[in-house]
């Protein structure tokens, strides 16, 4: 697969020659790929924000590069804008950039700052909003009307009107209830599926990451702690605790199996993978 | 862009312009302010520059933030210098080119204009610099009690501009994140005409007027959950108190306020 987006040796400080220096982000490197959903973990104050936003050029790098599709996107820093329709960021609580007086027109804004028009905004627009599951009907409500898990989707969709190659998703899912959690991951998911376009997902919640990316990248105090599959990550479950991160629910209940003296494999994540594992030792005892 | 805005910003330190009673480096300011227009000679400005100097160096604030305090205020200096240069009469001419002409007193006035403004910015941003916004309006609400007599509201004024300058870090953090946002969304601020420009803020006031208001009433929602009542019976959990280094910088500052004074009285005999 082809890297679409590589940093490399990114350092991001904040506050140069105050008393307030600190870098937030210390010489990282690490490619995402074209059409995967990769997942970033970290605590509060780890560089994820700081790192999203160097990724469509919000923040330029105090040294090193980020390249899209090959290209250091600061080589020509007045076309940036042109970055920020290919990498498209979701931040933190979007619901609070919401500002048009229709949901249509807000849905409409980033697409048409893109120069789309007529017929092709319309098809965005529609398309963006049926992703997340606006109804035809919200599109003209006005969008402080609706609920607060609502405000979100329109404001994720504003994102995807524009049909980023890569989508970047701060916490998309933070303050919403259960439902409305898996329901919102269910339509990213989906756009992931049809679209088979780049999703970055970055999220607190380590049953949420397990569930949906194919790659974890895990941050701590601005490096790059480990990256690789969830099954190879979950795997060093101590190391991640060690960190003062959370593991999957299932993960911690394999890992007090194991301490119990069961042989399970250490990669096991989801709870189907542990009912196969667990399946089959009763098979083995059994079979003796 | 936003991060030139220092107003009101604390640089948390240990010395001993921290350490200094708020109520003092208030008055402390206001008898630099009176100095700074009695001043009227070179050797006047030079020594309220170098009080001001010693001041910078034993605050450990750096002279780069406090010379970064001047930057939205540089087009009024310069406004001002260049009003005074070339629009005073005088007897004595240095320079004339065409219908611009430069006096002596012109020059003076110029450079003692720009002084003052100048000293007496970086003197107030000093004193903002080392005083944590809580304590200067703790201060402010002492200095000012007397006037509770004359049915002034000192304490809920005082407590409106506490909220106040609490909330100007607030709503910048606010107006950067909401800017980022629409920028991701490709929302351009730079380019363009004025009505162009002005249009393109839309997506940052709406947005920032609805936050700023919900901030508003949850504030007040809070603040009733914990009786708040205004001033009438508050007690304070830190209660100002003059120490010996405070009348020591108020002598300090009177004497030098009298000095320039002085200087003044004897320039006009």
């Amino acid at each position: 697969m082809e890297p679409i987006l590589q940093v490399q040796h990114l350092t991001h400080t904040y506050s140069v020659g105050t008393p307030f220096q600190r870098s937030a982000v210390e010489d990282m490197s690490f490619d995402v790929y074209d059409g995967e959903f990769l997942g970033i973990i970290g605590h509060t104050g780890s560089g994820k924000s700081t790192l999203i936003q160097h990724l469509n050029g919000l923040l330029k790098p105090t040294s090193g590069q980020i390249l899209l599709h090959g290209k250091d996107i600061w080589a020509e820093p007045k076309k940036i804008r042109n970055v920020r329709f290919q990498v498209g960021l979701v931040f933190q609580y979007p619901e609070y950039q919401l500002f048009e007086e229709t949901v249509y027109k807000d849905i409409a804004f980033g697409p048409t700052n893109q120069g789309k028009t007529g017929e092709e905004l319309d098809r965005c627009v529609r398309e963006a909003a049926r992703l997340v599951g606006i109804r035809d009907d919200q599109l003209d409500k006005s969008p402080f009307e609706l609920s607060g898990g609502q405000k979100r989707r329109v404001a994720l969709a504003g994102v995807m009107a524009m049909e980023p190659d890569v989508l970047v998703l701060d916490e998309p899912t933070a303050g919403l209830d259960p439902a409305g959690r898996e329901n919102l991951m269910a339509n990213i998911r989906d756009y992931h599926r049809n679209k088979k376009r780049t999703i970055i997902l970055v999220s607190h919640s380590m049953d949420e990451i397990a569930q949906n990316v194919d790659r974890i990248l895990v941050l701590k105090s601005a490096h790059v702690l480990m990256s690789g599959t969830p099954a190879e990550v979950f795997a060093r479950a101590e190391e991640l605790l060690s960190a003062g991160l959370d593991v999957p629910q299932v993960t911690r209940i394999a890992m007090g199996l194991r301490e119990r003296g069961l042989a399970i494999d250490p990669a096991v994540y989801t709870v189907e993978a542990l009912e196969r594992e667990l399946l089959a030792l009763r098979e083995g005892e059994t079979g003796c | 862009m936003l991060k030139d805005i220092t107003l009101g910003q604390y640089f948390p330190g240990d010395t001993i312009a921290h350490r200094l009673d708020p109520r003092t480096k208030i008055l402390l300011v206001v008898l630099y302010i009176v100095a700074l227009f009695c001043a009227n000679s070179l050797l006047a400005y030079g020594i309220l520059a170098l009080v001001l100097a010693v001041c910078v160096r034993v605050s450990h604030v750096g002279l780069k933030s406090l010379v970064r305090g001047l930057k939205p205020v540089v087009f009024i200096i310069v406004f001002t210098g260049v009003l005074n240069l070339f629009f005073t009469p005088g007897d004595h001419t240095l320079v004339e080119w065409g219908v611009l002409r430069i006096t002596e007193t012109g020059a003076r006035n110029a450079l003692f204009m720009v002084l003052r403004i100048m000293l007496l910015i970086m003197g107030t941003f000093l004193m903002t610099y080392t005083t944590s916004p809580i304590s200067l309006t703790d201060g402010l609400e002492r200095l000012l009690n007397w006037m509770k007599k004359l049915h002034v509201p000192v304490h809920e004024l005082a407590m409106i501009m506490s909220i106040a300058l609490r909330f100007i870090p607030t709503l910048i953090e606010e107006t950067d994140k909401i800017m980022s946002a629409q920028k991701a969304r490709g929302a351009d601020f730079e380019s363009g005409s004025i009505i162009q420009k002005a249009k393109a803020l839309i997506p940052i006031l709406v947005p920032l007027f609805v936050s700023a208001i919900r901030r508003a009433e949850e504030l007040a929602t809070a603040m009733e959950c914990r009786c708040y009542h205004g001033g009438e019976g508050r007690t304070k959990l830190h209660v100002l108190q003059y120490a010996g280094r405070d009348y020591a910088a108020l002598a300090l500052g009177v004497v030098i306020t009298a000095g320039i004074i002085a200087l003044r009285q004897l320039a006009v005999q």
